[in-house]
């Protein structure tokens, strides 16, 4: 059996393991978390990883998908499945909007452009008060699927853990892919990719729509799942989380996104009584995989133990 | 109408002239190293922070503000040594994470040793307001327009007058040839963190009296920091002081005349803005990739 | 009517005339090759047809179509191939992926397809492995099939740079130095695999520093020197252009 078809059976397995040895709800509660920003990680990682790119402002995406969700079902009774469809779609057009231009210049100007957009989504959102609640945040309606109301922890878990299969699965299909491989190739080389026929600035652009709009579909489902939305769900710090994940467990790894997530989800849990510490335990863990452990936790392990991906 | 317009420029030109000095500190790592130090915003925070702690620890106020911009020069070193140096040559998107976890780090200490309280400190002399039209100067701004000034001049002289300043100067044009001319670039690398830092931090000392600091100011002070290096043009020094007072300017006025809210979201749009259709900034030049 | 028409090609950065009113015709299925002393243009030169850099003036026209000012990635649709004097390897891929990215036009590219794992799309990637090994075997990569690419030597990746710009089936490829830096035995490797390459019927334009390999492999050359044409014709009539021996030859003789 194929290495990447024996990881996604290790991954289904532990998912169907987890709710039958979840001692109480907490722990339930944290495998959703995880499970989300599993999901979110794989986008970002794609983008980041895969495709040399980056994203400072992945929050604001996420941001833009939850109040989507919020806001429409709310103030306009819009279906909650129409209404995560309408944020992913927004998020969507505003990342190519913005990336069209943009990523025809080099690294920096990305970080930036993508970072400014993050907070001037956050700061939109603490301002229109009378749409989003403002700092103070909002609630969210139920999400409904066919006349049937997710409601229970254990609902929630068993549909998040389905998407989180599903996305493992395209992920490892994209990445061994014509459509991966380009990606790859840019970051490898941009002008070898070129030659052979890549468009390169249309690659990072749909790339970074696609985990753009994960980014959105996965806020509106920690929005229906949280039953509630702040601000901080599209905060800088809340990008630069992301960020970490990916590069904890592994730039270009899709189980690496996997393990990143649910380490930095565990990590401010157990941190909690270390208040005031988070920033600083979470700029030590940047900086200190960049210099010693650039490859991340599952790419050095793999390569260790002489298994590639 | 007209002393509405003053007083809009006035607080965009005093705020502008500290974006303008965090400019000038990403434009002199950039040029050194090509790293964009994500950390430069910590060190005007550091700045403002230290001038508070060393003036409240009753050191007299030249020594303190001397101490708040030696130490972050000294963290800035540290930020170059530990964690810029090991990864020499490794890709863009490496650089900026390792600078935004060295920012992180940076400013969750402080919020640990000081808090998250939000301090001011005694204007240099006096807040006795200047009326010019009937609009009103603060006498702090004068003294942050005038410590701009001078320090874009002296500057100017370093770069242009000194044999450090032009062997630091020549490493930014090709680090190859200076080296093989004898020049120390990774001693170049040292002085670039070193001053940067030391601008940041007198950038965030200057305006704490008018703007107040805490321990968080430095992400959206260093973002316009950035935001100004950029509108003038990624390494051009002079752009980068006209940029830095452009994008205060702009958002004293985006604030006054349009929307106080928005206030912080101004900048951010104007970058949008020039990356969409001046890539290269106001003032910036051509450049074209070698293969 | 010649495959790539040159004229009065030029390109200036800021104050340096890289390349000056270069004019040229390459006829299809011969091996063209471009010399000069270093810094002669001849790199910025390929950089130029291949659409890496946009000219000053002067037209480009492959089969009577302008191409300049085109993106090497619209040229590559038009069957152009090129490799790099400095290597330009995708390192975070393995030797047979960077030949299959090289195939990139001739897939089906789709990306909800690829997510979806259609069984066409995997079929049609698995053919193209074994398509890719056949390439790398013909260039001599036999070993390195299943090779990381950062764990390959220099002389093993000019070569897979040659098999990546094969993958593409073109009808034009530019050998930018496939010699350079290579040993007396793999440069002679280099030139039956370049004749190879010209047999199977696709054009070749070379830029090398190998004389004898030049002499021995070209059709016709020409002749740069500070970004101007000095001579062209056979091998014969550039050996004795009297300018040529001056400028050239006699330079490093």
């Amino acid at each position: 059996m194929k290495t990447t078809t024996k990881g996604i059976l290790i991954v289904a397995l532990i998912l169907a393991i987890v709710p039958f040895v979840s001692p109480n709800s907490y722990y339930t509660d944290l495998a959703i978390r995880m499970a989300i920003n599993a999901v979110i990680v794989l986008g970002l990682n794609l983008l980041i990883g895969f495709a040399g790119q980056i994203s400072l402002g992945h929050a604001g995406f996420l941001g833009i998908g939850a109040y989507a969700s919020a806001v429409l079902p709310t103030h306009f009774g819009w279906h909650p499945l129409l209404a995560m469809g309408a944020g992913a779609l927004a998020t969507g057009i505003l990342a190519a909007l913005v990336a069209r231009p943009i990523f025809k210049l080099k690294g920096h100007y990305l970080a930036m452009a993508t970072l400014g957009l993050g907070i001037i989504i956050n700061i939109a959102l603490r301002n229109e008060a009378q749409w989003t609640g403002g700092p103070d945040g909002m609630p969210v309606p139920a999400m409904g699927l066919f006349g049937f109301e997710l409601s229970s922890d254990k609902q929630w878990y068993w549909v998040v853990a389905a998407l989180l299969v599903i996305s493992v699965w395209a992920s490892l299909n994209l990445i061994d892919s014509p459509f991966g491989r380009a990606l790859r190739a840019l970051h490898g080389s941009e002008v070898a990719s070129q030659v052979v026929g890549v468009d390169v600035a249309r690659y990072k652009v749909i790339v970074f729509v696609m985990s753009a709009m994960f980014a959105s579909l996965m806020g509106s489902v920690t929005a229906h799942y949280i039953g509630f939305v702040s601000p901080n769900f599209a905060d800088f710090f809340h990008s630069i989380e992301l960020v970490t994940m990916v590069v904890v467990g592994g730039m270009a790894s899709v189980f690496g996104s996997l393990v990143g997530a649910v380490l930095l989800t565990a990590l401010p849990q157990a941190l909690a009584t270390f208040e005031g510490w988070e920033t600083v335990v979470f700029g030590a863990i940047l900086m200190g995989f960049m210099i010693f452990l650039p490859k991340g936790i599952v790419p050095t392990l793999a390569a260790k133990f002489g298994k590639g991906e | 109408m007209l002393a509405q317009f003053l007083q809009f420029l006035f607080s965009g030109v005093t705020v502008g002239a500290t974006y303008a000095l965090a400019a000038l500190g990403f434009t002199l790592i950039y040029n050194a190293s090509n790293v964009i130090n994500f950390a430069q915003g910590e060190f005007i925070m550091l700045g403002g922070m230290l001038a508070v702690f060393f003036t409240a620890a009753g050191l007299p106020l030249p020594v303190a503000l001397a101490l708040a911009i030696l130490v972050p020069a000294v963290v800035g070193v540290l930020v170059e040594k530990l964690a810029i140096e090991p990864v020499k040559g490794a890709e863009t998107v490496t650089l900026i994470i390792i600078t935004i976890g060295a920012s992180l780090v940076i400013r969750g200490l402080i919020q640990v040793w000081l808090g998250k309280g939000t301090f001011s400190l005694p204007a240099f002399s006096g807040d006795e307001p200047i009326q010019i039209l009937g609009a009103t100067l603060l006498p702090q701004s004068l003294w942050v327009l005038g410590v701009t000034a001078i320090v874009v001049v002296a500057l100017w002289y370093f770069f242009n007058r000194t044999l450090t300043g032009k062997a630091m100067l020549a490493t930014s044009f090709n680090r190859t040839a200076a080296e093989l001319v004898g020049i120390n670039t990774s001693w170049v690398l040292f002085m670039s963190f070193a001053m940067s830092a030391a601008l940041g931090a007198l950038g965030g000392i200057l305006v704490t009296p008018i703007t107040l600091t805490s321990y968080d100011v430095g992400i959206m002070l260093g973002l316009k920091g950035f935001v100004a290096a950029v509108v003038g043009g990624l390494g051009n020094g002079l752009g980068a002081v006209l940029g830095g007072l452009l994008v205060g300017v702009l958002e004293a006025m985006g604030a006054g005349y349009i929307s106080s809210a928005y206030k912080d979201a101004i900048p951010f749009v104007l970058i949008l803005f020039i990356l969409f259709f001046m890539p290269r900034g106001l003032f910036g030049g051509k450049s074209t990739d070698r293969v | 009517m010649s495959m790539l028409e040159v004229k009065d090609l030029s390109i200036h950065f800021g104050g340096v005339k890289a390349v000056q009113n270069v004019t040229f015709n390459i006829d299809s299925g011969i091996v063209y090759s471009v010399i000069g002393p270093n810094g002669a243009g001849k790199t910025t030169l390929f950089n130029l047809i291949t659409g890496v850099y946009k000219p000053t003036t002067g037209e480009i026209k492959l089969d009577g179509e302008a191409i300049h000012g085109k993106s090497p990635n619209e040229l590559a649709r038009r069957g152009v191939a090129r490799t790099f004097q400095n290597l330009q390897i995708c390192m975070n891929m393995s030797a047979i992926e960077n030949v299959m990215v090289g195939a990139h036009l001739r897939l089906d590219r789709n990306l909800f397809k690829a997510a979806l794992r259609f069984p066409t799309l995997r079929k049609r990637d698995a053919e193209l492995r074994e398509e890719a090994a056949e390439l790398m075997r013909f260039v001599g990569l036999e070993k390195y099939i299943e090779t990381r690419a950062d764990a390959m030597s220099y002389g093993a990746l000019k070569r897979l740079e040659i098999s990546r710009a094969l993958a593409m089936k073109p009808r034009l490829i530019f050998l930018d130095e496939p010699a350079a830096g290579l040993n007396p035995k793999e440069t002679i490797e280099v030139d039956h695999l370049v004749r190879k390459i010209a047999d199977s019927g696709v054009t070749v334009v070379l830029v090398e520093h190998d004389m004898k390999m030049v002499m021995n492999l070209s059709d016709r050359i020409l002749v740069l020197d500070y970004g101007k044409k000095l001579a062209e014709g056979t091998g014969e009539e550039v050996r004795k252009n009297p300018d040529v021996i001056a400028a050239y030859l006699g330079a490093h003789a």
